[in-house]
């Protein structure tokens, strides 16, 4: 059954206080703590099993790689792909979709073409195809959001062409938790021979994903998002499409082989298999191991009740939050559309004095743009603040939060 | 002789449109902080000692009592500094 008071028993982080007030941490969307299980797991390689993967026949080498390998295999069942030939480690969502814009896209995109992103995306799913639309000339369009912040389906279909040659989308908005269709956006898209990236950095850690049920192309996700450690995320596309895809960075273990002609005083090289042609150099290691142990951690869980949990820790935050006469809650209010992240502003102060007055009961919350200007933009916002909940959190952290904002309301 | 380094451990620069200062205090030198700016900037408004809102000249800012300071509109990192060394030293 689950229990989030027993879960918080795993994570010790949350024993701290924090001035003066115990550590109510409801900053998920930006990054999730971590158990004892996955702080073990980093503490036991590099105690045990610390050394570069492949190529070299010792024994510490060996095991390295079967715990790099085990991680790819341990990725790949937890969303569903075929196996770890689809499953690419990276630093983050960030460098996930940088990689799918200039390896695929430098290749694949001309002048004439369009790349379909949304009015919800994180700056990191438009940053790279804005700057590759400058190298290569090709249209980058967005589509609208209704009023509420979710995805206008209309607007999607207005926009998708014969031109259009990718669509990327977040699963889920960082900012109002929005949950996109993104299989309902992924046949549309391939009715009209177009791939589909989505950003499932907002949705790998919170709900079940399967690639196949969806039906998408590539999927981007960061392991520091779902109780794993910082600098370990994954790249996961459909294998025919890695193997007609060139590499994105160059170095050592992404080759075969690098001959050198005498003659042509140039290098012939061959890529190696997939995952490993796009894993070039030293990979982290120890990342990939400890998102093993987080991956291990929520399936123990199982997804469906992470997933559980937030909604129903969202409705009631949502409706307590109703409490406060000055907090104006942004983004659908039907909790049936959205995941555990809930944007507010209190009337009259900004969202960094808000985060700054909820720090000083021990409370986190993210104030600003979260990285996604647009969609403020769109809602005529200078700024969000945003609570954003995970496995960990519960009722009366909620009730603390809102007794807070009750508190601030008064400072007016 | 003191300088406003000796107090400010970082300064945080928000974002877009509005483009505020976050100042983070020294920890140890929280108090000492507090004391000074109270002692020369007026306090418009406060709760319980976790919030004041208060001016100094034409500037208006709010300190928090875990040692962190909001101010906001200011033109440029200069300015800021210079209103700290006003309150702080």
């Amino acid at each position: 059954m689950f229990d989030p008071y027993k879960i918080r028993e795993d994570f010790p982080i949350l024993k701290r206080e924090i001035n003066d007030h115990p550590l109510i941490y409801f900053d998920n969307a930006a990054t999730t703590q971590k158990p004892e299980q996955v702080i073990e797991a980093i503490r036991k390689f590099y105690e045990k099993c610390n050394a570069n993967v492949h190529r070299a026949v010792h024994t510490l080498s060996q095991e390295a790689s079967e715990l790099y390998e085990n991680a790819h295999e341990e990725v790949a069942k937890f969303i569903n792909a075929n196996g770890m030939e689809e499953i690419i480690f990276v630093r983050g969502t960030t460098e996930a979709i940088n990689l799918v814009a200039y390896a695929w896209g430098l290749r694949n995109l001309e002048r004439e073409d369009e790349v379909l992103v949304t009015l919800m995306e994180h700056h990191s799913n438009i940053v790279p195809w804005e700057f590759l639309s400058e190298r290569k000339g090709f249209e980058v369009k967005y589509v609208e959001l209704n009023d509420d912040g979710t995805l206008n389906y209309e607007s999607f279909e207005n926009a998708i062409s014969n031109k259009t040659k990718i669509v990327s989308l977040s699963h889920i908005s960082n900012v109002t938790g929005v949950i996109n269709d993104v299989k309902k956006v992924g046949r549309m898209a391939h009715e009209y021979d177009a791939l589909v990236l989505v950003d499932g950095a907002q949705s790998a850690p919170h709900l079940p994903v399967d690639v196949k049920d969806l039906d998408i192309d590539f999927l981007a996700f960061s392991g520091h998002k779902m109780l794993g450690p910082t600098g370990i995320g994954v790249l996961y596309g459909k294998r025919e499409i890695l193997e007609e895809m060139e590499p994105f960075h160059g170095g050592g273990e992404m080759i075969r082989e690098v001959t050198f002609n005498t003659v042509t005083r140039r290098c012939s090289i061959s890529w190696n298999d997939l995952p490993w042609k796009f894993e070039a150099g030293t990979p982290n290691i120890c990342g990939g191991v400890g998102l093993m142990a987080a991956i291990k951690y929520l399936k123990d869980i199982s997804m469906e009740n992470v997933k559980e949990h937030e909604e129903v820790l969202t409705e009631y935050a949502m409706g307590r939050m109703q409490e406060c006469k000055k907090v104006r809650i942004y983004g659908p209010r039907d909790v049936s559309l959205k995941c555990g992240i809930i944007p507010f502003g209190v009337e009259g102060l900004s969202s960094h004095d808000v985060a700054l007055f909820l720090d000083s009961y021990g409370i986190m919350i993210r104030s600003g743009f979260h990285c996604a200007q647009p969609l403020h933009e769109g809602f005529k916002l200078k700024s969000s603040a945003r609570a954003s909940f995970y496995i960990y959190n519960t009722r009366e952290e909620v009730g603390q939060l809102v007794e807070a904002l009750k508190e601030i309301e008064q400072f007016q | 002789m003191n300088s406003v380094e000796d107090f400010v451990a970082r300064i945080e620069e928000t974002c877009g449109e509005e483009r505020h200062f976050v100042v983070v205090f020294k920890h140890d030198k929280k108090d000492e902080v507090a004391a000074k700016i109270l002692k020369k900037a007026k306090v418009e408004k406060s709760i319980s000692r976790i919030i004041f809102e208060l001016s100094f000249e034409d500037i208006s800012f709010r300190l928090y009592g875990t040692g962190k300071a909001i101010f906001r509109n200011l033109k440029d990192k200069e300015v800021l500094w210079k209103v700290l060394a006003d309150l702080l030293l």
